[in-house]
């Protein structure tokens, strides 16, 4: 069941049209600090962004870094929205289940093929970030941290697979709160844009002094924190509450998820 | 094969299934009768473990739903409200989705099965075009194709004969008489009561989420203890058969008497001609509507 998910996630025009897109803004980044070579200055602008000119290979970092606040999000709402919804939606959900696909079992097939989507968009966007920042951008090996100081090849590489596993657990609380809705209706949009409405509400709210009780507690609240992975050493205490925080908000959402769709009525 | 003791579905203060006690026997072609919104799609739902009863217990296969359908869903094939497919994905690669989920679809007999049902469903040709260029009546015959994948023991089919033509209707009356004829027993929701006369052994008819009667078709188009002759001449008639005429309209009586061949000596000996002469039997729609006249809560509804 899960490989026939993954198949048909792979098989979609729209998975691919969508990890395209996600490609198109760092790129065209990538290309105009090319040819204006007119970088933001260090400490403004999206994280690594001021340090790509002189050293291309750091761009994928600043690739996430931009796809991360909306582009990624908006990417992973619409796909986890669109999972059980959009079956119930097309008619194909009463299909499946008298095929018979369990309750439970459709649901843990879902959130794998969320979850390799997540990756694989990730993967690709910072595999094309590192083609496209070695061939247009600065090729002296800065390899600077945050800090200041230098890290070498091999712990840029191994904070680099970090932070891809950090981002993908973010993005897995968007995921959970998407699927959840995503069960709640047969409107895969509403789900999307429900699960959309959340993240902004929550980093409007982390924007606003008074609601400083509630910030440590929103699921956008710590997830630029894959920039303190570069800092030398990796200052932990802030992904450490990300990992924690993200976690309480998975497994609180897709429980509420499983136990609304394993005792609702499919009338779609 | 289909056994539902006092099933009853309660949405909100609406109810939509109201005690029904369905019983569908092995070598069955049952036809499921009900108007628009009576119940019918929700009681299928039902049956198939898709919807959960307010109260009441369904049996499908011997499992008890919706717990069992991990046994009896295997060996049943259901079309529930229409069709449903990938539309960016062939119809052929459908199928092959639809079996390699769940539990049974052997993959090294897929191939050899997907070929067998399109082309049973009328569909060899166009299997491999993408479903968002089929026709309503494809896609129908796609979602049949499905059904029919792994070889179910029970069909459960709603509506299937929609949007097909005539031509499309009789060929998948045929099919499931084929089916029918090698052991499969076919559940048949419709409201086209033409249909189901056609088709069906056994009837169920639910009027306003009520199952008003079920009974096999034979009895109830079971000749009623009168004949019909159609007569130029009525007069002469009504002389002869005196007191035996229960009603007439232009040159059709209706004669008191189970004997057509009798009846028909005994008009012919005395030189009355008739036309056209035989056992009075109930049609389908007649059954219905006084199945469902009787059972009216409300005077005076029109359907």
């Amino acid at each position: 069941m899960i490989a026939v998910e993954l198949s048909k996630m792979l098989r979609r025009p729209r998975t691919w049209v969508t990890i395209l897109l996600l490609n198109a803004l760092p790129t065209l980044v990538a290309v105009l600090l090319a040819v204006t070579d007119l970088g933001p200055r260090p400490g403004s602008g999206p994280a690594f962004l001021s340090a790509v000119l002189a050293d291309g290979t750091l761009f994928p970092l600043a690739a996430l870094a931009i796809i991360l606040p909306l582009f990624l999000p908006i990417a992973v709402a619409v796909f986890a929205g669109d999972s059980v919804a959009g079956e119930a939606q097309s008619g194909t959900l009463r299909y499946l289940l008298v095929r018979p696909v369990g309750r439970t079992r459709l649901l843990v097939a879902k959130l794998v093929s969320v979850i390799a989507f997540v990756l694989l968009a990730v993967v690709i966007v910072a595999a094309t970030a590192y083609v496209v920042g070695s061939l247009l951008l600065g090729d002296q090996p800065l390899a600077a941290s945050v800090s200041g100081t230098t890290l070498t090849p091999e712990q840029v590489a191994v904070r680099t697979v970090l932070a891809i596993g950090y981002i993908t657990l973010s993005m897995l609380g968007v995921a959970s709160i998407a699927l959840l809705l995503s069960t709640l209706t047969d409107s895969p949009l509403a789900a999307a844009l429900g699960a959309l409405a959340f993240l902004i509400a929550s980093s409007l709210l982390l924007t606003l002094d008074a609601a400083e009780v509630l910030q440590p507690y929103l699921p956008t609240r710590y997830w630029l924190s894959f920039v303190d992975l570069f800092r030398d050493p990796i200052f932990w205490r802030d992904i450490v509450r990300g990992i924690g925080l993200q976690a309480v908000y998975v497994v609180v959402l897709l429980g509420a998820a499983w136990a609304n769709f394993t005792t609702k009525d499919v009338t779609s | 094969m289909i056994r539902t003791r006092e099933l009853t579905k309660r949405y909100g203060s609406i109810l939509a299934v109201d005690g029904v006690s369905l019983d569908v026997r092995a070598g069955d072609i049952y036809g499921f009768l009900g108007a628009n919104g009576s119940g019918k799609t929700t009681t299928v739902r039902m049956i198939l473990g898709l919807v959960l009863a307010t109260s009441g217990e369904v049996q499908l296969l011997g499992q008890p739903m919706p717990r069992g359908g991990r046994k009896a869903l295997p060996q049943v094939g259901a079309l529930v409200e229409g069709p449903a497919a990938y539309a960016h994905l062939s119809g052929r690669a459908n199928l092959a989705l639809l079996d390699a989920m769940g539990a049974g679809g052997v993959r090294r007999t897929r191939q050899g099965r997907i070929d067998a049902v399109l082309e049973q469903v009328g569909l060899a040709e166009v299997g491999r075009r993408p479903v968002k260029a089929y026709s309503l009546g494809m896609r129908q015959r796609l979602g049949l194709g499905a059904a029919l994948l792994r070889q179910p023991r029970l069909l459960v089919l709603d509506e299937p004969t929609n949007g097909l033509d005539p031509q499309g209707i009789r060929e998948i009356r045929e099919l499931l008489q084929h089916l029918h004829a090698n052991g499969t027993t076919v559940f048949l929701s419709s409201h086209l009561l033409a249909e189901v006369e056609q088709l069906c052994t056994r009837v169920g008819v639910l009027d306003r989420g009520r199952l008003v009667l079920q009974e096999d078709l034979a009895d109830l188009q079971a000749p009623t203890g009168r004949t019909v002759v159609h007569t130029p001449d009525y007069d002469r008639a009504h002389a002869l058969l005196d007191g035996r005429i229960e009603q007439r309209d232009g040159d059709r009586l209706v004669v008191r008497g189970a004997d057509p061949a009798q009846l028909n000596a005994m008009l012919v000996s005395d030189g009355i001609r008739v036309t056209e002469l035989g056992p009075e039997r109930r049609t389908l729609e007649q059954v219905v509507l006084a199945a469902t006249d009787t059972s009216s809560h409300q005077v005076g509804v029109t359907r």
